[in-house]
């Protein structure tokens, strides 16, 4: 046979021309601006004037120093780490229910799946009823059960003004955000659960393994990693969400459910003040790297096994 | 309203009886087929608690869809005066309906949201396809680290990068166009897709391509003809949900484009529909409804091709 010279005929050649295209548009369109965020960060950009000055760290040192920052952060991370723990143990569960085979199980796959399959903004209106100020109806079967109400166990009110008063919106906005975020970590815990081996699962059938010794013994402590990933996935996922409070609440009642996106936003866009937007948002971004990192390191660690 | 009228005013008890109705038909059944005695029984009850909480589960998940089911078709009357928010006092009403499809912008919204998608997904296959194709095969050492890079991005979430991507779209003098999408749309679709095709094309058995270089194709036919065909549940699946990635995406949207009839869906129904404290509740819901139900339908049907690309995306070449 005549060895041909094809260009094409080389791995390393047709790699780099399959790899490229792709490559470059992402360095063009997230390279670039990220770039730039970080340029706006260090100039006094506004909407209005599109010059760029530098300022040093003007912006940066503003923004850090500012009480109302200081506060967002603080409710980002809070409702970060709080929605997380109820994640971890409702998708834990969840992932158990639909890695087993039962009657019914497409229909409720699917109704399970809605939350997470529902563009965020319109399920966030779904949410937005159920806790209305006037007319919830959660409030409605409270009051006829009696919590509600001139003699009510929570309140004499015929409404608990879910995302009107501190606390209640708080616990609105983690609960809604419980609700949407479940089956994604769900999905990640399946996968985790449906890798692995069938033949270690037999082995333990074969030992006479109960059905909890050997999620305790067995399938937890393999699927540790893919739940830190779980884990790490949708705690980035929700660091950087501003949709669920932007429909919801824009971050009232005053500050309480005001999240750093959200703040970045109504600085740089509807205020105006681009540069002082960008420096708000790329203060996530040491954290965000931080968890991106982790959750590689665990990803790679747990195929070494 | 005639059928639909009666089912919605018996919204919950239709539910429950059909709820009962399936129960004691798969009871039948298994009593049909395994016998109905003493130990088909036990069994039976030693599962209903698994089932209990499956439901509990289905419930708070639903719960919201389900209320916006009944609340598409209520009467203002039936919705703010005394409100029962679980039955109807008042004839069911297709009136608000009517008005989202013929009074709003909705059909305005959908209509971008799908020609955004499609020309997305376009670019999507085009960048994605052939790059997960060298991240999976091609590429030694430096393209795990490209696709780790494309991982790291999918990552980086669009409140990092709206305010300079705004500038950008606004320097392109694509500002209010939905063409701004289509350009910053792949930013998050391409590394997603990559990382799932790539997981779909480490599932053809490398003999195959190997077989066909052998036959005399180059690398680049091999591709063509052998991988892609193969891969082609995993290339549908991507599709469907690099779709609905562009379905949802909210805050690009929110800041690109502010004329009402070049908004997308995600951004246009919850803020064109809501007139400053005025809100067509009616409208609303179902407007969210009509959407998440197909899309809810399509993410089950491609749940376990997604599970099966990204555990494969992770293992390595």
């Amino acid at each position: 046979m005549i060895a041909r010279a094809h260009p094409f005929d080389s791995r390393r050649v047709v790699g780099a021309l399959f790899l490229a295209p792709a490559l470059l548009y992402i360095v063009l369109i997230v390279g670039l601006p990220f770039l730039l965020a970080i340029a706006f960060g260090f100039s006094d950009v506004t909407v209005g004037n599109t010059d760029l000055n530098f300022v040093g760290l003007q912006n940066y040192l503003a923004v850090w120093e500012n009480d109302i920052f200081r506060q967002v952060f603080e409710t980002t991370v809070r409702f970060t780490l709080i929605s997380q723990i109820f994640i971890l143990i409702f998708a834990n569960i969840l992932a158990i229910i639909f890695t087993q085979n039962f009657t019914g199980k497409w229909f409720a796959r699917f109704i399970f799946i809605l939350p997470w399959a529902t563009p965020v903004s319109l399920a966030m209106i779904g949410w937005l009823w159920m806790l209305d100020t006037k007319y919830s109806p959660i409030d409605y079967l409270l009051l006829q059960t009696g919590f509600l109400g001139p003699n009510g166990i929570l309140s004499s009110n015929r409404n608990l003004f879910w995302l009107a008063t501190p606390d209640l919106s708080q616990i609105s906005v983690i609960f809604v955000q419980v609700w949407r975020m479940t089956p994604l970590a769900t999905v990640i815990l399946m996968a985790g659960l449906s890798s692995i081996p069938t033949d270690i699962l037999d082995q333990a059938e074969v030992d006479g393994s109960r059905f909890m010794r050997t999620l305790l013994q067995i399938k937890l402590p393999l699927i540790l990693p893919i739940m830190v990933i779980a884990l790490l996935f949708s705690m980035i996922t929700m660091f950087g969400d501003m949709t669920v409070v932007y429909v919801l609440t824009r971050g009232g009642p005053v500050d309480y459910t005001r999240v750093l996106g959200l703040y970045s936003f109504q600085v740089g866009i509807e205020g105006g003040n681009l540069a002082q937007g960008a420096a708000i948002s790329l203060f996530a971004f040491p954290l965000l790297l931080a968890m991106a990192i982790l959750m590689l390191r665990t990803a790679s660690r747990a195929e070494v096994r | 309203m005639g059928l639909l009228g009666w089912i919605l005013q018996n919204f919950w008890s239709l539910l429950v009886i059909l709820f009962l109705a399936l129960v004691a038909l798969r009871i039948a059944w298994r009593f049909h087929r395994y016998g109905a005695n003493r130990a088909e029984l036990s069994y039976i009850l030693r599962r209903s608690p698994f089932y209990l909480v499956v439901l509990t589960f289905c419930f708070f998940a639903a719960a919201p869809f389900l209320i916006m089911f009944m609340h598409t078709f209520k009467t203002d009357g039936d919705l703010y005066r005394r409100p029962q928010p679980f039955v109807f006092r008042q004839e069911p009403t297709l009136e608000h309906l009517d008005a989202l499809f013929n009074n709003t912008a909705y059909l305005d919204f959908i209509r971008n949201s799908v020609l955004v998608g499609i020309a997305v997904v376009l670019i999507t296959l085009l960048l994605s396809l052939p790059a997960a194709y060298a991240l999976a095969r091609l590429t030694g050492r430096w393209g795990e680290r490209a696709g780790i890079l494309m991982f790291l991005v999918y990552l980086v979430p669009p409140t990092l990068l709206f305010i300079p991507m705004f500038r950008i779209v606004v320097l392109l003098g694509l500002k209010d166009s939905p063409m701004s999408l289509v350009v910053v749309y792949p930013s998050f679709t391409v590394p997603f897709s990559m990382w799932l095709l790539s997981g779909f094309f480490k599932a053809v058995p490398p003999e195959l391509e190997e077989a066909a270089l052998v036959d005399g194709y180059n690398r680049v036919e091999a591709f063509l003809r052998v991988v892609l065909p193969l891969s082609l549940p995993g290339i549908i699946s991507t599709i469907v949900f690099t779709f609905t990635l562009t379905l949802h995406e909210f805050i690009y949207g929110l800041v690109f484009i502010a004329n009402t009839s070049q908004r997308t869906l995600s951004v246009g129904v919850p803020t064109e529909l809501i007139l400053g404290d005025v809100y067509f509740w009616q409208p609303l819901l179902a407007a969210a409804l009509i959407i998440a139900v197909p899309v809810g339908l399509a993410y089950n049907l491609f749940l376990d091709s997604l599970v099966q690309g990204f555990t494969m995306g992770a293992v390595k070449g």
